[in-house]
């Protein structure tokens, strides 16, 4: 019952966004939808990470503990947006007419339905669709500043992404054939992984190419990522932490899935094609977050090292290291998601998205500096965040399991990341060169989204409360299949 | 094919696909946009052929839905989208300049329609489904084509009508390979490419008064210094 009221949710919030009479509803009731969708998809996590797997709607709906941790993260960061939204697509009447507004909350939710939908939908074909369906519902997002550069953003964002989704689907296509030809009838998750043994090895890896490179192009590895770094710049702060924090991660949610099916098949491997794929673009970005010039980017950069990350640890393999991607997989969201609403406000106080544009922060507008300083040093990895952890207990797993170059790679490239995006930050907080121009007030909710959004970000670095631990517990047990 | 029980049918299927493969050649190729699209609606149109023989061959009425399905979009609904949401213009336009010129594009083309074979043999050489010999090459070729046409063009519409082609290379192959496709898959087609070509129509149109042009492929505000 929960599931379908998940999905239910944020169609009606959608339709009291667009009717006539929504133009004092839409942020209303678009928080008051992803608040009732967060505690929902809270209780569904924490159930089925104690009780496992559950369904709903005769089958069609299925929540494991990955799908549970996608799912949870969703509503999360979703919630965050929309409270962050209230202030900064609001705060600026005098750019964008009422019905804009209205359009960008109808489309915003939405856009979270669909997200909600990819680790909910037990049957692959319509989780394809809604995968495909993130991209086509965020498109106006992305471009909803309608300036030149966000239009570029929006059409590459929608031509490669789509593209990529279009060569996952003939991937999809053969693992049917496979599941077919095997013998096996139920197109989801738990038939394809019943069925992979018998499927033709020929077969389950062409899909596993397709797919890996289809949706790894939305996941924004390199060499397809080149998309990513221009929509999660350009579309306004809120999108961005959607876009980044998790729209990524449910992509990333199928490859993740796909995973154990492929290794069940006979004498198949993904393994060394997850660790490839995950250093290579690790690597890219942590020297394109050397040379970076605009902060959003090189958040958006730092989403591409952090989906590489995952897939590395993914990779590697061994409940130890799928611990680790599942707890990436949550610092990520909630770090990112973060990161971007610090760029928001930053942006607000200094009016450019250059870095070499904002200087001495700390003394403009103390709220932002501490924000983007707190941001940085959690997706960069430091203590006391998540992401330290997390990479801590992926660098000691593969050490453990004796992978010492893939390890090493990792862990310089990790360090080179961490020291760029501090040496960036730095310059921008505690730099003085620069006559600021005169500042925007930050609203009063975007500060209060900072505090919200600080609170599960830090709780999970510091000590992960035990409904937590068994949550990723659980979606490390999923991966691993 | 000699080894089909249905000499006739895959005889048919064959020209078809040829003829399928030479209009996703063709949408590489045009310079005008508005032959591009009749381009595709002709490829649409084989498609449809394809399912129809395909579905006789097979006896499986869920290729003649696809079939029902593929010419009710790609060859009513989409030129219908694309001409409410595009004004005339767009349709007028030429392309002189591309990313590569039409050549090397035609070279770069045959060399993949070859890749698209040695991708196909290991999968045809597992499983034996009649006409997934004709179908399965030739729908990953086209999907080749679809991308190249993506990447060399740089008007709007043409690069949509692309991305259309290698989702019309995913069906060619799809109609041989999966011929009961489930119910769930047409609608995906039913439902995915009109959305598809009504975003990226309407993002066209947001390009065009924004910024008076459609050449999608010269806005390079956005790189890395």
């Amino acid at each position: 019952m929960e599931l379908v009221l998940i999905l239910v949710i944020p169609v009606l919030a959608s339709v009291v966004a667009l009717a006539p009479t929504g133009r004092r509803h839409a942020a209303p009731a678009t928080l008051v939808a992803t608040a009732l969708v967060l505690v929902l998809a809270a209780q569904v996590a924490t159930e089925t990470a104690r009780q496992g797997a559950r369904q709903a709607g005769n089958g069609w709906l299925t929540c494991d503990g990955l799908g549970g941790l996608v799912l949870v993260l969703v509503a999360l960061v979703a919630f965050a947006a929309a409270l962050f939204s209230w202030g900064y697509i609001a705060a600026r009447p005098d750019q964008h007419p009422l019905r804009d507004v209205q359009r960008y909350y109808g489309l915003y939710n939405l856009f979270v339905l669909s997200m909600l939908a990819v680790p909910l939908l037990a049957n692959v074909a319509l989780m394809w669709i809604a995968v495909e369906l993130t991209t086509l519902l965020s498109a106006f997002l992305v471009g909803y500043e309608n300036t030149a550069e966000a239009l570029e953003a929006a059409w590459k964002y929608v031509i490669l992404t789509t593209l990529g989704a279009v060569f996952a689907l003939l991937g999809f296509l053969i693992l049917y054939w496979g599941l077919r030809v095997a013998g096996g009838e139920s197109f989801t998750w738990v038939g394809l992984g019943e069925a992979a043994p018998h499927m033709p090895p020929a077969l389950l890896w062409t899909a596993f190419l397709l797919i890996l490179v289809g949706f790894g192009t939305k996941v924004g590895l390199v060499p397809m990522h080149t998309w990513l770094p221009d929509a999660h710049s350009q579309a306004p702060a809120s999108i961005c932490a959607l876009l980044s924090g998790i729209e990524t991660t449910t992509a990333l949610y199928v490859l993740l899935r796909l995973f154990p099916v492929v290794s069940g098949g006979q004498g198949l491997d993904p393994g060394p094609w997850f660790i490839g794929f995950g250093l290579i673009s690790v690597g890219t970005a942590a020297l394109l977050l050397i040379y970076v010039r605009d902060f959003k980017r090189m958040f958006a950069f730092s989403t591409v090292e952090h989906m590489g990350i995952i897939l590395v640890a993914a990779g590697l393999g061994g409940a130890e290291a799928h611990l680790g991607a599942a707890y990436q997989v949550t610092g990520h969201a909630l770090a990112k998601s973060f990161c971007f609403f610090a760029a928001g406000v930053t942006v607000m106080a200094a009016g450019t998205q250059e870095i070499a544009g904002v200087r001495g922060l700390i003394r403009s507008s103390p709220t932002a500096a501490v924000a983007l300083v707190a941001g940085g040093f959690a997706i960069a990895g430091a203590p006391p965040f998540a992401i330290f952890v997390s990479e801590l207990v992926i660098l000691k797993a593969g050490l453990a399991a004796g992978h010492f170059i893939v390890i090493g790679l990792l862990a310089l490239f990790v360090t080179v990341a961490f020291c760029a995006v501090m040496f960036h930050i730095n310059r921008m907080v505690f730099g003085s060169d620069l006559d600021q121009p005169t500042m925007a007030a930050i609203p009063v909710s975007s500060k209060i989204t900072l505090a919200v959004a600080a609170v599960p970000l830090v709780v999970v670095g510091v000590f992960v409360p035990a409904p937590v631990h068994a949550l990723l517990q659980a979606a490390a047990a999923a991966i691993g299949g | 094919m000699s080894g089909s029980p249905f000499p006739v049918i895959a005889s048919l299927d064959a020209l078809a696909g040829a003829l399928f493969l030479l209009a996703a050649l063709g949408v590489v190729a045009t310079r005008q946009v508005l032959a591009s699209l009749r381009l595709f609606i002709l490829q649409s149109l084989l498609l449809a052929f394809s399912a129809v023989l395909l579905g006789i061959g097979l006896g499986s009425i869920h290729l003649l839905a696809v079939a029902v399905i593929t010419i009710a979009t790609k060859a009513m609904l989409i030129p219908w989208l694309l001409r409410r949401t595009l004004s005339a213009e767009v349709y007028r336009t030429r392309e002189i300049e591309r990313a590569l010129n039409i050549p090397s594009s035609l070279l770069l083309s045959a060399i993949l329609i070859m890749l698209a074979y040695v991708i196909a043999n290991p999968l045809l050489a597992a499983v034996s489904a009649p006409f997934a010999a004709i179908n399965l090459p030739l729908g990953i070729a086209v999907i080749f084509l679809g991308a190249i046409t993506i990447a060399v063009r740089r008007e709007a519409v043409p690069q949509m009508l692309g991305l259309l082609v290698v989702e019309n290379g995913v069906f060619f192959a799809g109609i041989a390979i999966v011929p009961d496709l489930p119910v769930i898959a047409e609608l995906a087609a039913a439902v995915d490419v009109p959305v598809i070509v009504l975003v990226i129509g309407l993002l066209t149109r947001q390009i065009y008064r924004r910024l008076g042009t459609t050449s999608v492929g010269r806005l390079a505000a956005l790189r890395e210094h």
